[in-house]
């Protein structure tokens, strides 16, 4: 395949970033999109030029370090898979790709593809746990009896890898879904109820915080969310703050 | 109201406040296709009646500019929150036009509004607490049908309620999720949303094109 690429280059944070225009040539069907850009970078450096620098850790859909908007689409134009999962054969061949960073104020980029999420880790640090007593005297969780019905409602949000597909994609750049999944996936068990009115507040606080954008119902997130996590989880997040704020 | 969340919950309630208004304007305006009389007498009774005028009145215009302002707010807050645009975005592929695009509706129906303020709000006004002209029970039908005897005014409320149909087709589930309801509730509420979200700008646009024709 035959490729014309459009790759957002940016030096560092603070200087300005610009579309840089790339030929590829070469590149087998069966590669996936982080494989594409090895060939490239690997081109770059064989030609003394700076490699294009992206996120990228298990290359399996699993670690959500993978972060790309690519042809206008967060993880591109295939669905429920991250970028690592995307295969070339999803082009045609001469096909034009953008390939940009995820976009959010809440996101600064680091360098080209590369930007910083760490506004996630600071949500989950707000509340996005549960205070278990690790000294040897905990309870086993398989003698708690958990509702099935929750039991894979809780695991469906705990599939969440915390890429940040659903803020690139929103129009808002609203992290409600990411925060959604990781107040349902303790919420809808025994073991969270606890710190449930804590959680949901801390986590909202936090979310607003960073500056994330307010959720407008469009739905793109779910769509674009490479776990399929679904808005139930921002329905059930309104209602467990709102429950939270009625009884504080 | 400092919380996104507090924030969209109070956003729909207004909007479900508006809805339920909407639906009270569209049965009193409905009558005027049935009966001359009853419509006067209807439009008579929400003209005089105190409660209608003085407290339900300052409630609607407070829901009106409430649902309008914290509108704007949301929109310059998101705004703010996105900072950077894409080169490409594909926005058509996973989210509705409605969805994407419901500050633009909301300013058409801003418009259409105080074009609606303009011509009947304040002309009432005027007839009842500055000039006070005599009580008329039966002047409210020859007034509406006048309105519609205009083709441009026609074709300007049509496009106003076309766009306010796309604004309740997206805005009315989204003021329940908003709420907390599921995105799965049941079948009957989805399709009671879009039975009213069609239904009634359809009918408000009948009544103006049956009073245009009628009297072509």
């Amino acid at each position: 395949m035959k490729l014309k690429l459009k790759i957002w280059r940016q030096k560092n944070a603070k200087s300005k970033g610009k579309i840089v225009n790339y030929d590829i040539d070469n590149i087998s069907p069966d590669m996936s999109f982080l494989e594409m850009l090895d060939v490239l970078n690997a081109d770059l450096i064989l030609k003394n030029d700076e490699p294009v620098s992206f996120d990228h850790d298990c290359r399996e859909g699993i670690c959500g370090s993978c972060s790309l908007f690519i042809n206008g689409q967060a993880h591109g134009p295939d669905r429920l898979v991250t970028t690592c999962q995307l295969h070339m054969r999803k082009f045609n061949d001469g096909d034009t790709i953008y390939i940009e960073p995820f976009r959010a104020k809440a996101f600064p980029v680091i360098k080209d593809l590369v930007v910083d999420r760490s506004a996630f880790d600071r949500i989950q640090h707000a509340g996005g746990y549960i205070s278990i007593n690790t000294s040897g005297n905990t309870q086993d969780a398989n003698s708690i009896p958990v509702n099935k019905n929750d039991a894979d409602l809780a695991f469906d949000a705990a599939t969440c890898i915390g890429c940040g597909a659903c803020v690139a994609t929103c129009k808002n750049s609203s992290a409600m879904l990411f925060v959604g999944a990781k107040v349902s996936q303790y919420s809808l068990l025994p073991q969270g109820q606890t710190e449930a009115s804590r959680r949901v507040v801390n986590m909202v606080n936090q979310m607003d915080l960073e500056g994330f954008g307010n959720c407008s119902n469009t739905g793109a997130c779910e769509v674009e969310c490479p776990k399929g996590i679904s808005l139930d989880n921002i329905a059930r997040m309104n209602r467990d703050f709102i429950k939270a704020k009625i009884s504080s | 109201m400092q919380t996104s969340i507090i924030k969209k919950f109070a956003m729909a309630i207004s909007g479900l406040f508006l809805i339920i208004f909407l639906l009270q304007h569209f049965i009193i305006n409905v009558t005027s296709i049935f009966s001359e009389s009853i419509f006067n007498q209807f439009s008579h009774f929400m003209g005089k009646n105190f409660v209608v005028q003085f407290i339900a009145q300052p409630i609607l215009i407070f829901g009106v500019i409430f649902h309008f302002v914290m509108g704007f707010y949301l929109e310059i807050q998101n705004r703010r929150a996105t900072k950077y645009e894409y080169f490409k975005e594909n926005g058509s592929a996973n989210s509705s036009w409605m969805s994407r695009n419901m500050i633009w509706s909301g300013l058409v129906i801003l418009s259409f509004l105080v074009l609606h303020f303009i011509d009947f709000w304040i002309p009432e006004m005027n007839y009842k607490y500055i000039e006070f002209l005599p009580d008329d029970p039966n002047r409210y039908y020859e007034e509406l049908v006048h309105k519609f005897e205009m083709p441009w005014r026609v074709l300007l409320y049509c496009i106003s309620f076309g766009l306010l149909s796309m604004h309740l087709l997206h805005g009315f589930s989204s003021a329940l999720k908003s709420m907390g309801a599921n995105k799965y509730y049941s079948k009957f509420v989805k399709n009671l949303i879009h039975l009213y979200s069609i239904g009634i700008p359809l009918g408000f646009c009948f009544i103006a094109l049956y009073h245009f024709i009628s009297h072509i």
